[in-house]
């Protein structure tokens, strides 16, 4: 290996350790805001590239029709819900305001003429189109759910995730898709190449972090579901609906998802089924922070870009089962510092 | 016995279904048998111990790729010239690689605590995946294939309507095993790991075993299955042996009820008919050829998962009219010979002393030099005010926490370093504040589990039910002490139906089964009514004349009056008084301490 290669490895390593770094920060975010192991997270990071390989291909994303469907179901029950209790002016006009916003986006992805749009309006369709899609999953699937055992809640995501990629494989078809970058032009350092996507990726994402981060220690809104991760309880008592704190948390990780593959989806052809992999990646992250820590969690996910850039170079066949088995003495290390004795149902 | 005619009636139909089925039919037929055997296995470790694994495809893909290696290579190694490819070898083979995987893997994520067993086996579910692909001896992801059928007794058994016997009488008797085991001493410790781990240490119970012993027997099922199906197909790639059908597996378990080892069966048949059905039905509706029926199953999981969590399984149970309910609890015949009993010390010997104990969380100090001494034949009854400092006393008096300073002498000897588990060795029992009980267990196996280690024989015994006579002995036991604290007519009952009251005098009954020479009482009287506090307040007098040392954690001051020999009073983690009922009663120190001092 010489400075060149290596190089080249690790901005790989950076590119993909940023990416899960966002990943990670998702699911520690909504673990302990919710509880729930968000295994599904990677599908939200192929939604998002699969819908703007599409767009730039010139076709309608039929990611609409989900997101359709999911805000009919949604305003159903929630009628249903009225009717059963009594009319609530403010929740009707919350209906019609969700109706309207899905008929919107729908009438813009199929007026406009998405391949010749600037970029910067794809990705915010694409987005609009997603994120709606993660509370919209909370509130039917794991809303009635909110005080199961733990068990529960991973096999529900774990389901998730099958019913998700099944989804996805009806909805973008078995071909893999790239799109274009952000920008073409690369940068020398030095007597080093650096692609643009590459900066791209982490700049985005160092700028994402910081913004979760000011959200959180900033705003009322961060602070409450703040409160919701360190006492679920209490936080109840204060008067911050678990309901509100579920639904937030799952439109921030649908929207880091999504964005994430937004980012990635220049660099690696992405297929339906390839979220899995992705977000297990971040997974190990988190649990490197022990599913607690936000920054060891993101220092922990680029590490397990690193570690897999280099295997590549190493021993590429064996890429996955290094980074995979990695995670075991983490498991255990973790497990010995975490002081439950019993885990009472 | 309507049951038993049950099992009989689809037995028959069973052995029969060859004879009438077309060959698809048995093909489905033969992969709900290959598929029922690894539930089972699951059913054992997810719905009976509590430990989710969503690994298990990786242990069927073991026993699958060990025998489809050893019979196809050109050159065996040396040692194993004389097997000549067999897959009788193949599968022993296989079953050694794998348990000898699985009590590594076991080893690692056993001792994962909540979230993190089911991520570790993810994990390593995904590692191994990944490794059948990888090595190009074992054919890369093109697999293996030209595998030899299987043989028996001179049978070829290349023809699925023949194979089908060998799977579904595997499956039966890896039914027949399991629920052997379940039913059994052995059985009743794996029963106890799903949200009685604590309990079951105090009482003895190698849990880190007992978990490891059905980690083991899931991943061997597990391998039977993977050589059988290598041996149908013929051929092995590393699809089938992946993290989706590990999620698969879990799955099937899940809907079929995940508590029984019915379920097991049930769970395998329904998924594999419906996503068959799937299969055929939905390219039809929805156009193409993709694999829209995760789609479907996905969602219908969730489904159960908000409505019924149990499975299947038992919501037929609860259709089944009540006469079919499997009602053969075993009889308990008097002839067996009773248990041998531990010498009880001499009376007045001493038997527990803690010796200037004192306990530090941090800054605050629970316990201060507290002294105390408890003989044999005596009632001590430790009292104190809310946050005094006695469940931290009884933790380390029983083992649970150690002290910071000090020492606790158990029969002379010290308890530091000792585990709850050789604590109950010694003579040690005790009852628990919050009642810890198996809700869905009955009485009798409730208390049978505090006689765990007054039994010897183990797994394979249990598995075969060749122990019956000692499982009398045991049962026995357990009935003897219940009618002892008058519990007799509850034999059968489910555990968690008993009144609170109940409950706490069930808890002094498992304690007695272990036949202590302590016991530690940890407000026994909370929750009783005035009768039923007369009743055991009589049963504690005559354990006390039987030799017997007794400590006791009480609010109830009658209860405690007319009751103990001696009391010590705490308050703020350190012993104001010590002395006889009256004595106490009179001392200005414990009246200040429980009416405030007049001022």
């Amino acid at each position: 290996m010489n400075f060149q290669i290596a190089t080249l490895l690790g901005q790989d390593g950076l590119t993909n350790g940023a990416i899960y770094a966002l990943l990670a920060l998702s699911i520690l975010l909504v673990f302990t805001v919710t509880r729930i192991l968000l295994i599904p997270l990677g599908e939200f990071v192929t939604f998002g590239a699969l819908t703007m390989a599409a767009m730039q291909m010139g076709k309608t994303p039929k990611l609409e029709w989900l997101l359709l469907g999911l805000v009919l179901i949604d305003c159903a029950l929630d009628v249903y819900q009225q009717i059963k209790r009594h009319i609530d002016r403010n929740k009707m006009k919350m209906i019609a305001l969700k109706l309207g916003y899905a008929v919107i986006i729908i009438a813009l992805l199929n007026n406009l003429s998405l391949s010749e749009i600037p970029m910067i309006a794809q990705i915010a369709l694409t987005l609009c189109l997603i994120v709606p899609i993660g509370p919209i999953i909370y509130r039917l699937f794991f809303q009635p759910l909110a005080d199961a055992p733990a068990l529960v809640l991973l096999i529900v995501s774990i389901a998730l995730h099958v019913t998700m990629v099944g989804v996805g494989l009806l909805l973008f078809g078995p071909e893999g898709a790239r799109t274009q970058p952000f920008s073409d032009t690369g940068f020398r350092l030095g007597a080093v190449m650096l692609k643009s996507q590459t900066l791209w990726v982490i700049l985005v994402s160092i700028f994402l972090i910081v913004a979760l981060f000011i959200a959180f220690e900033r705003t009322l809104y961060g602070k409450a579901l703040r409160a919701t991760a360190v006492n679920r309880m209490g936080a109840r008592l204060q008067g911050i609906s678990p309901i509100f704190a579920g639904k937030a948390t799952f439109a921030l990780a649908a929207f880091i998802g999504s964005a994430s593959g937004i980012l990635i989806a220049p660099i690696t052809t992405l297929y339906y089924d390839s979220g899995f992999i992705i977000s297990l990646k971040g997974f190990v992250g988190a649990i490197i922070g022990g599913l607690v820590s936000y920054p060891i969690a993101a220092i922990g996910a680029v590490a397990v870009g690193m570690i897999e850039a280099f295997s590549i170079f190493w021993a590429s066949n064996y890429k996955e089962i290094i980074v995979f088995t990695l995670i075991i003495p983490f498991l255990i290390w973790r497990s010995m510092n975490s002081h439950n004795v019993e885990d009472d149902e | 016995m309507k049951s038993r005619n049950l099992i009989i009636i689809v037995l028959v139909i069973l052995a029969i279904a060859p004879q009438v089925l077309p060959t698809f039919q048995i093909t489905l037929l033969n992969y709900i048998g290959l598929y029922a055997l690894v539930v089972l296995g699951l059913v054992l470790l997810t719905g009976v111990g509590g430990m989710t694994s969503f690994g298990q495809a990786a242990f069927v893909g073991l026993g699958a790729y060990s025998s489809a290696y050893l019979t196809t290579t050109e050159q065996l190694p040396s040692w194993l010239a004389w097997s000549a490819g067999s897959p009788w070898v193949g599968l022993l083979i296989g079953l050694l690689l794998t348990a000898a995987v699985a009590l590594f893997l076991g080893a690692l994520t056993l001792k994962l605590s909540g979230h993190y067993l089911p991520l570790g086996t993810i994990a390593w579910g995904i590692s191994l995946y990944y490794l059948f692909g990888t090595m190009s001896s074992m054919g890369g992801y093109t697999g293996i294939s030209g595998l030899p059928s299987l043989s028996l007794f001179g049978v070829l058994l290349d023809k699925g309507e023949k194979i089908y016997y060998l799977i579904w009488a595997i499956l039966m008797v890896a039914v027949w095993i399991t629920s052997n085991l379940l039913n059994s001493r052995e059985g009743r410790a794996i029963r106890a790991l799903k949200g009685g781990q604590l309990m079951a240490e105090s009482m003895g119970v190698n849990t880190f075993r007992s978990k490891m012993v059905i980690f083991l027997i899931s991943a061997l099922f597990a391998a039977i299955s993977g050589w059988l199906y290598a041996h149908t197909q013929r051929f092995v790639n590393p699809t089938p042996f992946g993290l989706s059908m590990g999620i698969d597996y879990l799955f099937m378990a899940l809907v079929g009820g995940v508590g029984s080892v019915w379920g097991a069966l049930l769970g395998a048949g329904i998924l594999t008919m419906l996503k068959q059905w799937l299969q055929d039905w939905l390219p039809l509706v929805m156009g193409g050829n993709g694999q829209y029926e995760a789609i479907v199953l996905g969602l219908l999981i969730i489904f159960m998962m908000q409505r019924s969590p149990g499975g299947i399984w038992p919501l037929l149970v609860k259709l089944a009219p009540a006469s079919w309910r499997n009602q053969n609890h075993i009889k308990i015949t008097s002839s067996a010979a009773e248990l041998p009993r531990r010498d009880l010390p001499q009376k007045g010997k001493l038997i527990l002393e803690a010796c200037n104990v004192t306990r530090r969380f941090g800054g605050l100090v629970a316990n201060n030099q507290m002294n105390l001494k408890l003989h044999a034949g005596e009632v001590l009854a430790l009292i104190g005010p809310n946050g005094a400092g006695k469940s931290t006393m009884f933790n380390q008096l029983s083992a649970v926490d150690t002290p910071s300073d000090g020492e606790i002498l158990f029969l002379n000897q010290s308890l530091k370093g000792k585990s709850s588990r050789q604590v109950a060795h010694m003579g040690m029992s005790r009852t628990f504040q919050h009642v810890k009980l198996l809700a869905t267990m009955t009485v009798l196996e409730n208390v049978a589990l505090g006689a765990h280690l007054r039994g010897n024989k183990g797994i394979i015994s249990s598995a075969l039910h060749i122990e019956r006579e000692e499982e009398q002995r045991l049962l026995q036991e357990a009935q003897y002490q219940l009618e002892r604290v008058g519990l007799g007519e509850h034999l059968y009952t489910e555990a968690g139906s008993l009144s609170l009251g109940q409950q706490r005098i069930l808890e002094i009954a498992r304690a007695l089964c272990a036949d202590p020479c302590v016991l530690l009482l940890d407000e026994p009287a909370a929750g009783l009514r005035h009768k039923e506090k007369q009743a055991l307040a009589e049963l504690l007098k005559k354990l006390r004349q039987e030799g017997l040392a007794i400590l006791l954690v009480e609010h109830d001051m009658d209860f405690v009056m007319n009751l103990a020999d001696r009391i010590v009073v705490m308050e703020f983690g350190e012993k104001i008084a010590e002395g006889l009922p009256e004595e106490v009663q009179s001392n200005p120190a414990v009246l200040e301490a429980y009416l405030g001092g007049a001022e």
